[in-house]
């Protein structure tokens, strides 16, 4: 009879996944061994923007301190808000500062929290490499473009120099931070968009899409321009003083506008009090900001921000009741 | 006057009449155009398998197996917590969907009434779960496993989650497999004294284990490759570490892969590929693990 065969085969299998499992649990106590002083667990989530810049911290301060466990969810600024505030994570990265509806929810879950600019962001508004007419745009005629209901749908309706060309429209979803961000400080209201263009969580997309039409446009963070630059130019920005280029400089010394935004972390306080490897974490990741940023391919902090930073650090650790700068890694 | 039977024969017989009503063309024409299906079907699967297996190729290497993930050095950044994630989270699923499933289809085959009306109702509703998109079930877990009974974003809210996306597919498959047992064995049983319980536990669950376990295979292979209702679930993105028990933080492969492929960086791309190649030869081993049990065990009664 086979039966026997069958349950043998059967129990083979399951003693192999345990086997596996033992295995992997394993390597990971195999691991830290060579531990720094903080040991526990940090949730973070929020922004997709800014994960990258604190997935960057969390490994270099794991490389540090291999007890410590710290995961970055990426439910964009508004679903980690939400989770922030319900106290499941003790720090959200977002892209743009806290709205009303969150604080109110943040107040309701009796969560603390204190804003932390770690860098800095250019919103690029780029075009195919064959446009050769579209070099600097103002904030006028890219309201117009992107406002509701808008009509124009050629390069020449943009501006009558201008050649005739299809106007091919990319751009981010509507949950992102960084359409938020543009409908905000574009067409003057936050989620006014045109919806006739082709939207795309992914940025990856847009960049496809506007290399491969001679009309296109699209606009993203400045970390996806700077990683295809041979495929797509990006537009310089006239806000009434002159067309400017987004770069790391115009960013700093803030005359690209209104499209050069700051990055943030939110801590909860209560986390910051009482999750010694989260207060450990966030004095790695603020001592060590510039260093995070550059690895991470992000805008860096100009002085004065550098400054804001660390004072509201400061101020965040003495409501924590944390003593002082305490760098237990570093 | 109506014609007569001798002026409608002729011309019915007469050649050629019979060929004009059945054209050649729309006989070759509907081979063609199911061949043509199947073709679109094929091609676009061989299209899609040879673009991972190009982009994946040059990452496809041991260091995708025993290196964490890493935004610094894509270089050579791996997949370990993922691929462990995956594996904590697909045998605790097994753990916990599969005797409940079984046991829950054993009960609607041999006990309950099938003529009932809460049979039926029963019947009609794992019908309809069996449908549901993936991604209710994931704000399911939010909501009551993950939030309510405080489980958190862990293995174990991962995996009774995804059990319970499964669990219709196992009941369903498990019954048709015991269904398929026929009824003189079970007669045969208990004509010989032995029990209800003991002719379900001696005969009809062994004679019906293959195609249950070809069931219970699919159902995984479904779980393992599910990122949506995970994604709700909050299965982080960006881990440095295995899991190191039932409730710890996870990622599991499908959510590893959708992170990568929106990195701005190509390196990314190229290790997404890699890790969906992983992805499928796990599902085609698995696939192929059901294929296998099925004809080496199958009865023919």
């Amino acid at each position: 009879m086979n039966n026997t065969r069958i349950k043998w085969g059967v129990a083979v299998m399951m003693t192999g996944g345990a086997l596996t499992l033992a295995a992997c649990g394993g390597q990971q106590s195999g691991g830290s061994g060579t531990s720094g002083g903080a040991s526990g667990a940090v949730a973070v989530d929020g922004s997709s923007t800014v994960a990258p810049l604190t997935s960057v911290a969390a490994e270099l301060f794991q490389a540090q301190n291999s007890g410590v466990n710290v995961t970055v969810g990426t439910s964009g600024t508004g679903g980690g808000f939400e989770k922030f505030c319900r106290g499941e994570t003790a720090m959200n990265d977002a892209s743009r500062p806290i709205e009303a509806e969150e604080k109110a929810a943040c107040e309701q879950g009796g969560v603390k929290y204190a804003p932390l600019t770690v860098a800095n962001d250019a919103l690029t508004v780029v075009v195919s490499k064959e446009n050769t007419w579209a070099k600097c745009l103002t904030t006028e005629q890219l309201k117009k473009i992107w406002e509701p209901k808008s009509q124009i749908n050629n390069w020449n309706q943009v501006d009558s120099t201008f050649p005739d060309e299809k106007l091919t429209l990319f751009g981010p979803g509507t949950d992102s931070g960084t359409f938020d961000y543009f409908t905000d400080v574009i067409n003057g209201e936050e989620g006014a968009s045109r919806t006739d263009y082709t939207p795309s969580e992914d940025d990856n997309v847009v960049v496809q899409g506007v290399s491969g039409s001679k009309g296109g446009m699209g606009y993203f963070g400045y970390t996806y321009y700077e990683e295809n630059t041979d495929k797509v130019n990006a537009v310089q920005i006239d806000s009434g003083n002159g067309c400017v280029t987004p770069s790391p400089e115009s960013v700093q010394d803030k005359s690209y506008t209104p499209l050069g935004r700051p990055l943030f972390v939110y801590p909860s306080i209560q986390a910051l009090g009482s999750n010694a490897a989260f207060a450990s974490f966030l004095t790695y990741y603020v001592e060590n900001d510039a260093s995070i940023a550059e690895q991470a391919k992000f805008i860096p902090l100009n002085d004065q921000q550098k400054t804001e930073l660390n004072s509201a650090f400061q101020k965040a650790l003495s409501e924590a009741g944390v003593s002082g700068s305490s760098p237990a890694a570093s | 006057m109506s014609p007569t039977l001798d002026d409608i024969a002729p011309l019915e017989i007469e050649a050629g009449t019979l060929q004009s009503h059945h054209s050649e063309l729309p006989e070759k024409g509907f081979r063609w155009v199911l061949l043509l299906s199947l073709a679109i079907a094929l091609l676009t699967l061989a299209a899609l398998l040879a673009f991972i297996l190009v982009s994946g190729a040059p990452r496809f290497n041991l260091q995708l197996f025993t290196n964490m993930p890493s935004i610094r050095l894509p270089e050579i950044a791996g997949a370990q917590s993922a691929i462990t994630g995956t594996i904590w989270v697909i045998v605790t699923t097994a753990v916990i969907s599969l005797p409940v499933g079984i046991m829950a289809a054993v009960y609607l085959e041999e006990y309950g009434n099938p003529n009932g009306r809460f049979h039926r109702l029963v019947e009609i509703n794992i019908q309809n779960l069996a449908a549901v998109p993936s991604i209710v079930y994931g704000i399911l877990g939010l909501g009551v496993i993950a939030r309510a009974l405080a489980l958190g974003q862990t293995v174990i809210t991962a995996a009774l989650t995804l059990s319970l996306l499964i669990l219709p597919i196992i009941i369903i498959s498990t019954r048709e497999a015991i269904r398929a047992v026929p009824q003189s064995i079970r007669f045969g049983s208990m004509a010989l004294g032995a029990t209800k319980w003991q002719t379900i536990w001696k005969q009809v669950l062994p004679a019906a284990t293959p195609g249950t376990a070809t069931g219970a295979i699919l159902a995984l292979s479904r779980a393992i490759g599910e990122a949506a209702p995970l994604l709700l679930l909050g299965a982080v993105t960006f881990i440095t570490f295995n899991p190191n028990g039932l409730m710890s933080s996870y990622t599991v492969m499908p959510i590893q892969i959708y992170n990568w492929v929106s990195q701005s960086r190509d390196a990314f791309h190229v290790l997404a590929a890699a890790l969906c190649i992983v992805l499928l030869l796990l599902l085609l081993l698995m696939n192929g693990a059901a294929i296998f049990l099925r004809n080496k065990y199958q009865k023919r009664w």
